[in-house]
């Protein structure tokens, strides 16, 4: 016999998973509602003993202030060099790697695959100094060319991996006629499998940019001894040298809706694909 | 567009040998062109991956600073001895982050799981929550880790201010020593988005009629989470607990941004991998690092060892 719920329980069901929603949504999202806020108080505002989400005086100038307490602008370009190197190497470098992975044969491709995959199960910790040593010995530390070289290079098994999966699950057909039309490798890659790999390229892009502006670590290593060389983390860490002053609160704030607005104009746009991203590592991995 | 390629090939009226052998490579075919294409990430492997992996070992056993790499000597095991009878902090930082490990993994996986379970249930306005419980996982760490700063801030930080609100006396989130590790998993709960995501695309892969089946015998929704919903998912916990070990074994900025480089009062907040980065570029000891690091990633290797080989008998991956 099939049991069916009464109207009754299945409405008590519901609502109780609504308020259950409703109330973590709400938890969830305090924390970035007291941000906004903040930023936009005085700094006597904020030392009350209450939460106050809506100022009685908007302090709209605090989004000018902050450019004479920290150079904003060279921050987000320092920034966003790291950022286009990230994404330069997570759509070309690894795709062409995924592309041969996935589409080429050549001998030795299997063991070179396994060494990929063997890359991507090496934690960070142990790459960590000795890395630091020989950027130290090129001279490299104090410069870009740490957290650029590296991403030019597609040094991300884990993208080329994701491309190799997705064109190997592109239907031969079109590239077995181009090839027979005479289409050099580079013509099928650009031609064949970028075009029909849109979805990919979104997820790749959203992911680099994400990992390189959010990166805290490898700039405070490679970086963080001059400050005008800085990224947007760690001008916003660096704000915490003020710590103690109450006037500095709403300022640190204003630096953090800089730094957390690109992320969400970027889910706003790209949700679908980070999803998709986030869901097929985890799926597949 | 679709065309620009392969004609610059041809197009080119006077080019240098150089060049032209240069561009016959490069759109030529046949097998080789896959070395070509795969060049600059194996030149990245090799040298960001295979030379650090073997350097790290080696850097290890020395008593390398800074300056030329010549200084370095060797030391044998004196790095690791040390750490056992002479480093007190290295000790601290183990029971810290052994810890947050414990606390934050569960945790983690208990609460992204059941966001996921309410998120899989027929009602409207599931997209919304969906992006609403998502949004903390795309936060910059170090925004998060700033605004959780003020945000557990004694004196006026809006926790305490909510807590007063309903009389609860302030608490010292981030100097007294018994509670800064908490506040830290606390903090680190709040990006479960990831995870949860995960679960939610899993739990949408189980097929209906299995949930009809239990219906049919008469199982209520006790049943269902026990015998389908549970065991179906165990591939997805597994995953998640392993992302979440290894996130957490590793757990560095907010922990660093929050409570400054020494972990704060009586180090309390001072995880291995701040040890190892204070060490490293703090005092730069980098050959005691060296072997830090090692400890560290050998210890994670273990416990994922352990995780697979436990997972034969608790991880349902169908019929195989």
């Amino acid at each position: 016999m099939y049991v069916t719920e009464s109207k009754v329980s299945r409405w008590s069901r519901q609502s109780l998973i609504y308020g259950l929603l409703i109330a973590g949504g709400l938890v969830v999202l305090f924390p970035l509602v007291w941000t906004f806020s903040t930023s936009l108080k005085t700094p006597d505002q904020v030392t009350m003993r209450s939460v106050q989400l809506i100022p009685d005086q908007v302090a709209w100038s605090n989004y000018q202030e902050i450019f004479d307490i920290a150079p904003v602008f060279l921050y987000f370009k320092n920034t966003m060099i790291i950022v286009i190197a990230s994404v330069f190497g997570g759509l070309v470098t690894c795709s062409l790697a995924g592309y041969a992975f996935a589409r080429i044969n050549f001998p030795g491709r299997n063991v070179l695959f396994l060494i990929l995959i063997g890359t991507m199960m090496l934690p960070y910790v142990v790459q960590i100094i000795p890395l630091f040593v020989l950027f130290d010995r090129l001279g490299w530390v104090g410069t870009f060319l740490p957290l650029v070289v590296p991403r030019l290079l597609g040094h991300n098994a884990f993208y080329i991996f994701l491309y190799r999966q997705f064109f190997r699950g592109l239907p031969s057909e079109i590239f077995d006629a181009a090839r027979i039309d005479g289409t050099s490798e580079i013509g099928l890659w650009w031609r064949m499998a970028l075009p029909n790999s849109k979805p990919v390229l979104a997820t790749m892009a959203i992911f680099s940019f994400q990992f390189a502006w959010n990166d805290f670590l490898n700039p405070l290593i490679y970086l963080g001894s001059d400050q005008s060389k800085w990224t947007m983390a760690l001008g916003l860490n660096g704000l915490q040298g003020f710590e103690g002053e109450a006037s500095s609160l709403p300022m640190m704030m204003v630096m953090s809706v800089f730094m957390l607005l690109p992320m969400l104009a970027i889910f706003a746009i790209g949700q679908r694909y980070m999803v998709q991203g986030v869901t097929v590592s985890g799926l597949k991995g | 567009m679709d065309t620009t390629v392969v004609s610059n090939a041809n197009s080119q009226e006077h080019p240098s040998p150089i060049s032209q052998s240069l561009k016959r490579l490069l759109f030529s075919r046949g097998s080789w062109v896959g070395y070509l294409f795969i060049l600059p990430w194996f030149i990245g492997m090799i040298w960001f991956d295979a030379f650090p992996l073997v350097a790290n070992i080696y850097l290890g056993s020395t008593d390398y600073a800074v300056g030329p790499v010549e200084n370095a000597n060797w030391v044998g095991l004196d790095n690791y001895v040390k750490m056992f009878t002479e480093d007190e902090l290295f000790i601290k930082s183990i029971g810290n982050t052994v810890y947050y490990i414990v606390l934050s993994v569960p945790l983690t996986l208990l609460l992204s799981f059941g966001i996921a379970l309410l998120l899989n249930t027929n009602i409207r306005m599931m997209g919304l929550f969906r992006t609403i419980y998502y949004i903390p996982s795309v936060i910059p760490i170090v925004a998060a880790s700033v605004i959780f700063l003020w945000m557990f801030n004694a004196r006026s930080g809006a926790v305490n201010q909510l807590l007063y609100a309903v009389g609860i006396q302030p608490i010292r989130w981030l100097t007294n020593p018994d509670y800064i590790k908490l506040t830290l998993v606390l903090v680190g709960l709040w990006g479960f988005g990831s995870q949860m995501i995960v679960f939610l695309a899993a739990l949408q892969g189980i097929p209906a009629h299995l949930y009809e089946a239990v219906s049919i015998d008469g199982g209520g929704l006790f049943a269902r989470l026990r015998y389908v919903t549970i065991p179906l998912m165990t591939p997805t916990i597994f995953f998640n607990m392993l992302v979440g070990l290894i996130a957490s074994f590793q757990v560095f900025a907010t922990a660093f941004i929050m409570l400054g480089a020494n972990g704060g009062a009586l180090q309390s907040g001072l995880f291995y991998m701040m040890h190892t980065y204070n060490n490293a570029f703090r005092y730069f000891q980098m050959g005691y690092a060296a072997a830090l690091s090692l400890v560290l990633f050998i210890a994670m290797f273990l416990v994922n060892a352990v995780m697979m080989w436990s997972s034969n008998r608790w991880v349902y991956y169908g019929d195989e």
